[in-house]
């Protein structure tokens, strides 16, 4: 088999399992809001995976980003007006907003600081959401609101009370999504980007002007990381400040290292672990953090190239 | 006019006077070698008109713009390329895509998130021409983190070449090399000189290579210019005979 068959056959793989999940997902013992949770948080996770995998940089306060698109969107809501469609565009516009501020602000940063900074601003939104009662409803978070039926004109889809519906709207906004960030990834702007992970001195005297490209990528990323956080909201139509949290940076970080952050789908391989793992040890024992710890230990030092790096390898041999 | 004028400039880190007016001028069309012993500060010179760092005085002109305050990526884009001691490349890319990338910048696409089919073909066909010239065409398709030193060598080469620069700077394109590496490596820069008819500065350490390639030959020696001449008149020149040998100049 050629690389090229492998590479479509694996593609075609991937999304007949995304599209058929909600009817299978009963029968291997999970449930279709887990498939959701999956796609949510592998969609932060490919979206970061785009800054730190295919730029080189890493930011470790994506929780920023994806919590102000779920603030956005239950405040949308609650305050403006009951429709899901709204909250989703106020949520990533309020995100990509401020990745487009803050990043302009750190983009000539490198490595450790460049990492340190990203979480002192997640830290930030973090605090206001918990002080700001009034607005936020501080540490319970925010409650009192609901993701609304989509009104398309000739009918209505229930995406409310149908599981399956709201699965299948994710689906499509994630399909748009990822399919958004490869077209990217393969163009002369998605080169660029390359070139700056590869080796930053080269891509500089090749006359890129670097921070530009960095700061663009960065919008780029934050920009599906509020989508992805929009959608968190709606899924359980509540949101607190757990979502700013540090931890929630890390998690999406262990994500994308887990499936392997030099592949596309890696991030997406590794959300389901990660999610999967969550749902099903933290049922038996509290201390369900530690397992996954431990996976995450045994994969950095085993498969470096994460879980699908792996697999690769081994298709290769 | 001349292609590239630096006057009088000076380096110091600290207190550490790395370059100490140094005055070059290159003519378009011509190969300069800049030579001298280690630590003659050949290279920090080199930085300074590529615009790593900018120098504590003095002046550098690029075909008569003041460029002394550009930044790298700007000189980039006026026409000046480079090649560094350390080869720097896209290791975990394969020299199609390191060739394609700087193709696709001199081609003003750098932030074009798609391609026309025409526009794509344009491009293919020029990284083509550039592996054929480099002598890599049928490594194109290998990363480059895994080729050999001289064709890591030859692809960073082909990479400032695809950005068609009107001056190309090496620094120490043999370095670390073997009799052969270094003899194909000579070949292609005698290449780019004499068929393209491409403005070359660079810095050697093998004088083989230098008085078989250079038009002009500068000495650097702590800092500053210990000579400047023809391969012959270097070659025959005390100064610069006694600087190798580490004496006092008679």
């Amino acid at each position: 088999m050629s690389a090229l068959t492998r590479q479509r056959l694996s593609l075609a793989l991937i999304w007949l399992a995304l599209l058929t999940m909600p009817y299978w997902m009963n029968a291997v013992g999970g449930y279709t809001e887990l498939g959701t949770r999956v796609l949510v948080l592998g969609l932060a996770a490919m979206a970061l995976n785009f800054l730190l995998g295919f730029t080189g940089v890493l930011s470790f306060g994506h929780a920023a980003y994806f919590g102000l698109g779920a603030y956005g969107a239950g405040m949308a809501i609650k305050y403006l007006a009951p429709s899901t469609p709204l909250a989703i565009v106020i949520g990533v516009v309020l995100g990509t907003l401020a990745g487009a501020i803050i990043g302009a602000l750190i983009v000539k940063l490198r490595g450790v600081y460049f990492a340190m900074v990203t979480i002192a601003f997640a830290q930030v939104f973090f605090f206001i959401a918990i002080r700001w009662n009034a607005v936020t409803g501080g540490d319970d978070g925010l409650t009192g609101w609901h993701r609304h039926a989509l009104d398309l004109g000739f009918g209505k889809i229930d995406i409310l009370n149908n599981d399956k519906a709201f699965y299948y709207l994710v689906l499509v906004l994630f399909a748009i999504a990822v399919g958004l960030m490869a077209l990217l990834l393969r163009s002369p702007f998605g080169r660029t980007l390359l070139a700056i992970r590869e080796n930053e001195r080269r891509a500089r005297f090749l006359g890129l002007p670097i921070e530009q490209h960095i700061w663009l990528s960065f919008v780029i990323s934050c920009l599906f990381a509020s989508l992805a956080g929009t959608l968190f909201a709606l899924l359980s139509n509540f949101i607190d400040p757990h979502a700013l949290h540090w931890s929630q940076s890390g998690n999406f970080v262990i994500m994308a290292v887990l499936g392997g952050m030099r592949s596309f789908w890696g991030p997406l391989v590794g959300a389901a672990i990660f999610v999967v793992l969550q749902d099903y040890v933290s049922s038996h024992t509290a201390n369900w953090m530690s397992i996954i710890g431990l996976f995450f230990v045994l994969v950095v030092m085993f498969f470096p190239r994460g879980v699908l790096g792996m697999l690769r390898r081994k298709a290769k041999s | 006019m001349s292609l590239l004028q630096v006057q009088n400039v000076s380096r110091h880190f600290g207190s550490l006077i790395a370059v100490n007016g140094v005055t070059l001028t290159v003519e378009p069309g011509e190969l300069r070698a800049v030579i001298g012993p280690n630590g003659a500060g050949k290279t920090t010179f080199f930085n300074l008109i590529s615009g790593f760092f900018p120098p504590t005085a003095g002046k550098i002109l690029f075909a008569g713009q003041d460029i002394t305050a550009l930044p790298p990526h700007k000189r980039v884009i006026m026409g000046m390329a480079r090649t560094f001691q350390i080869t720097e490349i896209f290791p975990e890319l394969n020299v199609r895509e390191n060739l394609r990338i700087p193709v696709e910048i001199a081609s003003g696409l750098r932030l074009r998130p798609w391609l026309s089919k025409s526009a794509d073909a344009r491009i293919r066909e020029r990284v083509a021409e550039l592996m054929e010239l480099g002598g890599l065409t049928e490594k194109a398709d290998r990363l480059v983190g895994e080729l050999s030193h001289g064709d890591q060598r030859a692809t960073e080469i082909m990479m400032s070449l695809a950005l068609r620069p009107r001056l190309l700077l090496l620094d120490e394109p043999t370095a670390g090399m073997g009799d052969q590496e270094t003899y194909d490596i000579s070949r292609l820069i005698r290449r780019l000189h004499k068929d393209q008819g491409l403005t070359i500065v660079l810095i050697e350490h093998d004088m083989r290579v230098v008085f078989n390639l250079a038009d002009r030959i500068m000495v650097l020696a702590e800092g500053a210019v210990l000579a400047e001449g023809t391969p012959d008149d270097i070659a025959n020149s005390e100064v610069v005979q006694a600087a190798y040998l580490g004496k006092a100049a008679a």
